[in-house]
This record gives C-alpha cells, structure tokens and sequence, in this order.
C-alpha cells in the first residue's frame, strides 16, 4: 500500500503558495527594474517545485517518477535554449550578401 | 462461483492480467500519468518559447498590454487554483483511505472551484472583448506600436484559452470519476483514475502558477 500523507501536510502546502501568491502579487507593485521578472519567476518556480513535491507527492514517490519529471522540465530548457541561443546571436556575425 | 475465480481470489477483477498486484498497477499508471504531463510541459513550452521571445523583443509595449488585463480576477483565479489543487490532493487520500462519500464531495468540491475559475475567465473575457482587447478586426490601442500590443494579446488568449480548455476538460474527468465514485468503483484499493487525475488537475495548476506572474505582472503595476 501507498503511504497516506496527514491532512495537515496538504493544509501547510496550500497556506505555502497562497502566501507565495500574496508575495508575487505585492512585489509586483514595487519597481525593481528587471528584477520585479527574475523575482516573479522565482517564486512561480518555488510554487511548481511545492506544488509538484507535495500535492503531485513527488516526495516519497520511486525514482523513476522524479526522472519523468525532471525530463519533462529539462526537455523545456532544451527546446527554450536552443531557439534562444538562435535569436538572440543573430547578427553577432556579419554576413556578406 | 467457478473454480477458476476461487482460484485466484487473492487477486481482484480490477487488476489487470498484465501486473502482479494493484500496487504495480497503479505505478504502472502514475509512469504512464507522468510522462504524458512531460508532452503536455512541452505543448504548453512552444508557447511559453513564443512568449519569451517576443517578450524580449517587445518588452516595453508588453509592459503596456499587460497593464490591461484585470490583475484581481487573474490573482484571484489563482488562489481559487490552488485551494481547487487542495481539495484535490485531500480527495486523493480520501481515495486510498476509502472513504466513498467524502471522496464525492472533494472531486464535486474541486470541480465547483474548476467552474468558478472558468466563470472569473468568462468574466475577463468579456471585458476585454468590450475594451476592443481581442485581436483582429476590432482590436483598438491608443499607446505606441498598436501591433505588437496585439501579439501580446494573441498570445495572451493564445496561453489562457488552451489553460482554459485543459480546466474544462478537467472538470468533465472530475464529474465523471465523482459519479463512478458514488457508485463505489473505486473502493479497494482501485484507486488509479482519481490519483492520475489529481495529477493532471495539479498540473494545470502548475500552468496556470506560470501564466499569472507572466501574463498579468509584466513589469511592475
């Protein structure tokens, strides 16, 4: 049989984000330049990793899922790296037509 | 009872002759649950890829189109998500802890939060539709470089509209397994579909965690 988490656990994790909820949404109004979207992507990834570890159980789950899930988000990085690493290096090099 | 069942009545009609136990059944399942929610990272990814880009190249008038869209509804939604997300995960112990009714009442709970969100999103919708917001024909901006606010607007009906479709379809699965679990099908250790849907109703969540910060907090208010 599978471990049955307390109710509690769930309890905590959802006050967790709803207060990271709160933190994003107030940030928001201070202007911190390029920050306010490193901070903001800070906290929505915490909120996925939380999300993800507690309520998806990844927490105590077998390794093969923790590899699902990680190949899921590193095929993203590959697929945003590389079409990055494309756009943002066009004309680095002078082409002569 | 015939020969063959008394035979092999340690094992319950509902695993599958392919697997040992039910235990193997259901990590079977959530494998399977798993690595689709990787294709769905990437369905999703193509657009967040579209979003960064044009992000990027387009950044001051994003700031501006993101200003437009209603920061308390998108905020709120939000917070309904995640309490949606809570009754879920309870309704997955109350699965394996085999309690019938209180499983009913947390996937109808979770499913009654999933129309709440999807009525706040009608609600939004509407209003952009009579602020000229929607792009094409009817699309209005007064600011600099009206077209690219309009990408930014097509991208943003682009990413909640399929959000919206994965939350739709989620809460047809959730009425579905509530009435199966009314009937007890799920009773015994035969867990799978509320487990493998509560993962899915937690990845949109997941999504919908993303789209908030970048869609309705551009910049900063």
């Amino acid at each position: 049989m599978e471990k049955v988490v307390a109710p509690k656990i769930y309890f905590r994790t959802c006050i967790a984000l709803l207060a990271l909820l709160a933190l994003t949404w107030s940030i928001a109004y201070v202007d911190l330049g390029p920050f306010n979207l490193i901070f903001a992507l800070a906290v929505a990834i915490t909120k996925a990793i939380v999300i993800a570890l507690f309520f998806m159980h990844i927490k105590g789950s077998r390794r093969i899922l923790h590899l699902a899930a990680i190949a899921g988000v590193m095929w993203l990085m590959i697929l945003i790296a590389l079409t990055l690493g494309d756009y943002f290096t066009r004309g680095w090099v002078p082409l002569s037509h | 009872m015939s020969i063959l069942t008394s035979q092999v009545s340690d094992r319950p009609a509902f695993v599958a002759e392919q697997f040992d136990d039910i235990d193997q059944q259901r990590d079977a399942a959530k494998l399977g649950m798993w690595i689709f929610l990787a294709t769905e990272v990437l369905f999703f990814g193509g657009l967040f890829l579209a979003y960064t880009i044009y992000r990027f190249t387009y950044g001051h008038v994003f700031v501006d189109a993101s200003r437009r869209l209603d920061v308390v509804l998108g905020g709120t939604n939000t917070a309904v998500l995640l309490v949606s997300s809570l009754l879920m995960a309870l309704g997955v112990r109350a699965a394996q802890l085999d309690h019938r009714r209180l499983l009913v009442r947390l996937l109808l709970g979770t499913a009654f939060l999933g129309c709440v969100f999807m009525s706040i999103k009608a609600v939004e919708y509407h209003n952009d539709f009579v602020e000229h917001l929607v792009p094409g024909a009817h699309f209005e901006w007064k600011g600099p470089d009206p077209h690219n606010a309009e990408l930014f607007f097509w991208i943003y009906f682009a990413m909640t509209g399929l959000h919206a479709i994965h939350v739709t379809v989620g809460i047809g699965i959730l009425l579905v397994l509530a009435l199966l679990a009314w009937r007890g099908k799920f009773s015994g250790g035969n867990y799978s579909q509320i487990e493998i849907t509560g993962l899915y109703w937690h990845f949109i969540d997941i999504v919908w965690v993303f789209l908030f910060p970048l869609l309705y907090l551009v910049g900063h208010r």
